[in-house]
């Protein structure tokens, strides 16, 4: 029986309370074959960690990828048993009855490789024989966003699916749904991309700039080997991930949130002491991901924020370079949001208006700033709730389609009362007929058994 | 515009299979009957995040943008058929709209509340602002800030150049074409770039 199946599926929707895709679990997949990279170098066997949730349809067409932004990982929604706070990084928009729905699709998130939450990273044994065995540290090569795509698309390979329903991202996320359109065209229906821009401005990458040499001078980060010295540049860290706060937020959210305040009733006439509640909030946001980040990811990250510019092989023409995407797209950006301001998106809009591709594009007029795209705006998560509220419509209409050599998918007698299929049971949903990958539960680095690798589509 | 006689009347201006860009397309419910019943293409532009949502679920491309800042996202003819229905009468830049309008379709089609119907003209004669059906608004919180008549959209048409290709008056659902400036609550205009 269909995920869809029953006709009293959309009279449920309206009905079925928003709720958590609750307890999941980290999965991880081995890959054997060597991943080739932008740079010409490659990754050697390489794990990928990831999460998903919801069921997998008959017809293996209502996944959607979920690609994370700079700090993210493949922990996208739901909770992990027994830890308070750790919600997954977009559950306000993943879950049954949420704006991406898991009662109707299936969703995908994963972890890039280069990033230190479980795929392989700097942070993992390096596999070369003159390392002895010794971490990758700043010798993992340098990853771009073309390349993380490429390993999505193996880890979709494996799990079956030969065309995503949607890919979706925000920020640096955004800039991977719009690589997947252009690299993987006909393996994708509908491209989300939200607040993200067609590459980095000049100013954008100088922010990253000054983060990584706040990371690459500390002296604790001895060229990248830090753990080899026991220890990690924790000052650069928390240095340029408030960088990143100042530039995530906009002007009116800050002066909303911290103003002028002060820590106490007066000033202290110190220089170094926290004085202000901004200061107070920037060195608390530093000091906690310095706890969990690593600092050679995040220069990785952030140069493949730098680098990403697909036009660039096009002489800067964004109306060519997307002449070879065919899918349906939907923009939204934030009128506060000045590291990708609008503008941003109206380039992309126009590139696929110029190639007569569907595109919707909402411009939302939210006060926060970058980092309204993880808020819940209602009308932002109206706009996207209408989108995948479509999406599903078209894949309830093809699955429920008679066809010869399969039988339609249940007609449930009556409307309303036929129940919507029951809430997904987060991890340990999987396809159906599948063998699952091996579930190491995160820190994904003990090789999980080989699942089938990039087997072409 | 929101009669559905009134689109219906519009709709059958716009050629079978056109590739269409709906200048304040408000819920797209025109561009979703075009796209339904003359397999035609193409967007929506809208201002209000309410209708922005009604677009998107109704399905239709919708592209939330100020038409103050004009059209910089099109193409010179890069639509068969641009709309600006009910829109013209509320925008600042109304002539270099209707510039813009024929700049990206080769065709252009235009509606507005038309003044000089003839009870607009006995509002005005008793010395008060019009107030009725299709103009309900007091004159201090109309969202109607450029008023004009059939008449003058004639003259604007040809100072900017523009080749009329069919006009006519609509008034109770029904099209009106022997004295439309006083006989018709609404013009509507169909032009090209001369």
């Amino acid at each position: 029986m269909s995920r869809f199946g029953g006709a009293g599926f959309f009279f449920a929707c309206g009905l079925h309370p928003m709720s958590s895709v609750g307890d999941v679990q980290p999965k991880s997949m081995h890959f054997a074959a060597p991943l080739p990279l932008a740079s010409g170098a490659s990754l050697a066997g390489y794990t990928l960690a990831y999460e998903t949730y919801g069921r997998l349809n008959a017809a293996r067409s209502n996944a959607v990828l979920v690609c994370h932004a700079l700090n993210a990982s493949h922990h996208v929604a739901g909770t992990y048993a027994g830890k308070d706070g750790s919600e997954g990084w977009w559950d306000n928009l993943v879950g049954p009855g949420k704006p991406l729905d898991t009662d109707r699709f299936f969703v995908i998130g994963v972890n890039n490789p280069g990033s230190c939450f479980g795929s392989t990273g700097p942070t993992s044994p390096n596999p070369d024989p003159a390392a002895n065995g010794r971490t990758y540290g700043s010798d993992f090569p340098v990853v771009t966003v073309e390349d993380w795509v490429d390993a999505q698309a193996r880890l979709v390979d494996a799990l079956g699916i030969t065309q995503l329903a949607a890919v979706l991202g925000g920020s640096l996320g955004g800039m991977q749904a719009l690589a997947w359109s252009l690299q993987y065209p006909q393996r994708l229906r509908q491209c989300v991309a939200i607040a993200t821009a067609p590459n980095l401005s000049a100013q954008n990458i100088a922010f990253n700039e000054v983060a990584r040499r706040a990371i690459v001078t500390d002296p604790e980060f001895h060229g990248g080997h830090y753990t080899e010295h026991g220890v990690i540049p924790r000052r650069g860290l928390r240095v340029a991930r408030m960088i990143g706060h100042i530039t995530y937020l906009s002007d009116d959210a800050m002066e909303a949130k911290f103003g002028r305040d002060l820590q106490s009733a007066a000033f202290g006439y110190s220089t170094q002491d926290v004085e202000f509640q901004i200061e107070s909030y920037l060195r608390y946001q530093g000091d906690k991901f310095s706890e969990y980040f690593d600092a050679n990811t995040y220069l990785l990250i952030t140069r493949a924020l730098d680098y990403f510019d697909p036009a660039r092989e096009h002489g800067g023409d964004l109306t060519a370079t997307f002449a070879k995407a065919t899918c349906r797209f939907e923009l939204v950006s934030f009128t506060t949001d000045w590291r990708f301001a609008p503008a941003r998106s109206h380039e992309i809009v126009k590139a696929l208006v110029d190639n007569r591709l569907d595109v919707s594009y909402a411009e939302i007029d939210a006060p926060h700033g970058h980092d309204a795209f993880l808020l819940d705006d209602p009308r932002y998560h109206a706009v996207l709730r209408a989108c995948f509220a479509n999406l599903a419509k078209e894949l309830y209409a093809e699955e429920t389609r008679p066809s010869p050599s399969r039988p339609q998918a249940g007609s449930a007698p009556s409307g309303g009362s036929a129940a919507a299929p029951v809430a997904s049971e987060g991890a340990a949903s999987r396809p159906p007929g599948r063998p699952e990958a091996g579930s190491a539960p995160s820190g994904g680095s003990a090789a999980a058994p080989a699942a089938s690798e990039g087997a072409p589509p | 515009m929101s009669d559905r006689k009134d689109i219906e009347l519009i709709a059958a201006l716009v050629p079978q299979g056109s590739r269409v860009l709906d200048l304040g397309c408000g819920n797209g419910e025109l561009l979703a009957l075009l796209q339904r019943e003359r397999g035609c293409s193409g967007y929506g532009i809208e201002i209000a995040d309410a209708n922005v949502l009604v677009c998107h679920e109704r399905g239709v491309n919708v592209i939330q943008l100020n038409l103050e800042e004009g059209l910089a996202l099109f193409e010179d003819r890069s639509f068969d058929v641009v709309l600006q229905l009910d829109t013209l009468q509320h925008l600042k830049n109304t002539e270099r709209m209707l510039r813009e309008t024929a700049r990206v379709g080769r065709v252009g089609i235009v509606s507005f509340p038309n003044f000089a119907h003839w009870p607009n003209r006995l509002h005005v004669a008793a010395g008060r602002m019009p107030v009725t059906r299709v103009l309900p608004y007091q004159w201090y919180d109309t969202p109607n800030i450029r008023v004009g008549t059939y008449a003058d959209f004639e003259v604007l048409a040809k100072k900017d150049g523009l080749t009329i290709l069919d006009a006519f008056g609509i008034q109770a659902g029904k099209v009106v074409r022997a004295w439309p400036n006083l006989l018709a609550s609404v013009a509507v205009f169909k032009f090209e770039r001369g």
